[in-house]
């Protein structure tokens, strides 16, 4: 018998990893169950899905509801268009399939079918930004810039397990199409621990600070009060803007933040081109702010595969590299 | 156990005469309609209007219940366009029932219009999608479909696509999804016209042997010559005997009519013009076309 110790080797992610910390509280399957309960009380939610139900957490639904869910095969343009039908029979379609397919695969049915009649479609995104190890046919770091160009498109990148159980029926209820970007499986719960309900179109303010202020979304917000608190044993006091909604975009709550002068940094799990960054740098430029903002987020190229924690270290995302950002930057 | 083409149909009674003369009468107007929309705009897919106009009077005249006064009644059955450059055929067709005031025809194309060139279901009433990024139709209506049975509807989904359309992934896509789900309240219709935006089809992208194509994505599979009247309401009829006889009328086979159609159907001049997908006609044919259409139909009408 070997007694040689060595140090784990990480592996690369699959797709049903979950980017939790060992040891963090997590929620199972939040979408899922939110989606089940939500059902419970409007009969008018039906679930579809493109091969992709047991990733997208939709087998929970099914399970719940198997007369209202529908299997449509490894097939997003029937996805989304026959979601597109639902709707006009005046059924509340939530469609999942991971962002990548929905982004890139079925965009003109989503703009066309969907969103250019307004239709109150729920697109279900999984494996958003850089989510699974699998490389570049997974990873869906611009799904957020393709889908901020299309009119009507409510898009929500939410941070942890209590943001997508509240988002949920708000969802259902908000006219018009949507689109999550799903966290899956075991879901970091964290917003818990702050006086915090998510309201749709709404950015929120969950910790104030002195020194800096990250304005952020999806899982990065969850880095970024880990951030915060890590930043305080370096006496920098850090203010978090949570901005689960990207579009329509809170712009009065995050430009009230920004007019100040601490240090501005955005962060979010997604290219620098077209996201979070670009969202608020255009809400900045369009007031007249005149004020600078450090973009944290994921390089304009294709990545690497790997396991994510190597990945989200690599490319920034992890809470020493935004630490060492933030540092550098106060100088 | 499935009924063959050849067992529905020596099952079924033919069409009545007056039934094949009333539907033959409304495409008669229908592309009369067509003709005059042509005109506003001096161009345009007369051609294919032209050619569709059997199956769209078919299909408004005989098939679908709906309420001319209330475009959104709920028991409607639903015509999906999918071809939305094909609007200027539906447009008449939807005159013809009433939906769209004749007077309005002449809008056509034009600024601030509800009939623009392009089908789209947020300018007009009665058009229930908005066709035009080719291979949707069907997609959606799988959508519709599936909708309707579960909300335990009787209505029906009848999808109007081109052999063009035939191209297109995401129309085979849907006719998978149709067939794995049973949908019995779907049916589509093809029009096969041979002619794509760059010329025929068989240069373009061979669809054929299209029937087997369909029979063996699992669809009830009828081939007919889409200019023929009776033969179009006799597909439908052996559609609806089916359905009968699977007694649960919004599962079972979904439904497919190929329909052979001729550009420029019913005017001569038209007709033998070299095949185009945008038609150029000269400002003083309008008439000519007007004239050969009326007296083709009123030559065969009283025959």
């Amino acid at each position: 018998m070997s007694t040689v110790t060595t140090k784990p080797k990480l592996k690369t992610s699959a797709m049903i990893a979950s980017f939790a910390d060992p040891g963090q509280k997590t929620t199972s399957a939040p979408f899922g169950h939110a989606l089940v309960k939500a059902a419970e009380a409007d009969s008018r939610i039906v679930g579809l899905t493109a091969d992709l139900g047991k990733y997208t957490d939709m087998h929970i639904f099914a399970k719940a509801f198997p007369e209202r869910f529908f299997q449509m095969g490894m097939a997003e343009q029937l996805l989304f268009g026959a979601a597109a039908g639902m709707a006009e029979t005046g059924l509340i379609p939530f469609a999942s399939t991971y962002s990548v397919f929905a982004a890139r695969r079925a965009y003109d049915f989503l703009c066309l079918d969907i969103a250019e009649p307004n239709l109150n479609v729920n697109i279900i995104g999984g494996l958003p930004g850089l989510t699974t190890g699998y490389g570049p046919s997974h990873q869906a770091t611009e799904d957020m810039a393709i889908f901020r160009g299309m009119p009507n498109l409510t898009i929500v990148d939410p941070c942890d397990s209590v943001d997508i159980e509240q988002a949920v029926p708000q969802l259902a209820a908000s006219d018009g199409p949507t689109y999550l970007r799903l966290l899956r499986g075991n879901v970091p719960t964290v917003l818990d621990e702050y006086d915090y309900k998510f309201e749709l179109g709404k950015a929120k303010v969950l910790r104030g600070g002195n020194d800096v202020v990250f304005v952020s979304s999806g899982l990065m917000t969850m880095r970024a009060l880990q951030a915060a608190d890590a930043l305080a044993k370096h006496n920098v006091d850090v203010a978090v803007v949570h901005t689960p909604t990207i579009k329509p975009f809170d712009s009065a709550t995050v430009l009230a933040e920004l007019n100040t002068d601490r240090l501005a940094v955005t962060l979010e799990n997604h290219t620098v081109v077209g996201g979070l960054f670009e969202t608020v740098a255009s809400a900045v430029v369009t007031a007249g702010l005149g004020k600078r903002v450090v973009p944290i987020a994921l390089p304009d190229q294709f990545l690497d595969a790997g396991a994510l924690p190597t990945l989200h270290e690599r490319y920034g995302l992890s809470v020493d590299r935004i630490v060492a950002k933030v540092l550098a930057e106060l100088g | 156990m499935t009924l063959s083409s050849v067992e529905t149909a020596a099952a079924v009674a033919a069409p009545e005469p007056e039934r094949i003369d009333r539907i033959r009468a409304a495409a008669y107007r229908i592309r009369h309609y067509a003709l005059t929309m042509g005109e506003v705009q001096g161009q345009g897919y007369v051609g294919q209007a032209l050619g569709a106009a059997d199956m769209l009077a078919a299909v408004y005249a005989d098939q679908l219940s709906y309420r001319a006064d209330d475009p959104h009644w709920e028991g409607r059955d639903r015509f999906l366009l999918s071809t939305g450059h094909y609007a200027i055929g539906h447009y008449a067709a939807l005159a013809e029932a009433g939906i769209v005031p004749v007077a309005e025809l002449e809008t056509y194309g034009s600024d601030d219009s509800r009939l623009p060139m392009s089908g789209m279901s947020t300018y007009t009433p009665g058009m229930e999608i908005s066709g035009g990024s080719l291979g949707h139709g069907l997609t959606i209506a799988v959508g519709m479909a599936l909708g309707l049975r579960l909300q335990s509807s009787a209505s029906r989904v009848i999808n109007f696509l081109s052999d063009g359309e035939l191209d297109e992934g995401s129309t085979w896509e849907a006719a998978m999804g149709a067939h794995h789900h049973q949908l019995g309240n779907l049916t589509a219709m093809v029009d096969i016209n041979a002619l794509q935006a760059d010329g025929a089809t068989d240069t373009v992208l061979r669809t054929e042997p299209v029937t087997e194509k369909w029979e063996s994505f699992g669809w009830y599979t009828q081939r007919v010559d889409g200019n023929d009247v009776g033969a179009l309401l006799a597909a439908f009829d052996n559609i609806a005997a089916r359905r009968a006889v699977a007694g649960t009328s919004a599962s079972g086979q979904p439904s497919v009519i190929l329909c052979d159609t001729k550009v420029g159907r019913g005017v001569p001049l038209l007709e033998t013009r070299e095949k185009a997908h945008f038609m150029r006609i000269e400002e003083h044919e309008w008439q000519i076309c007007r004239e050969q259409l009326t007296a083709g139909y009123e030559g065969t009408a009283s025959a």
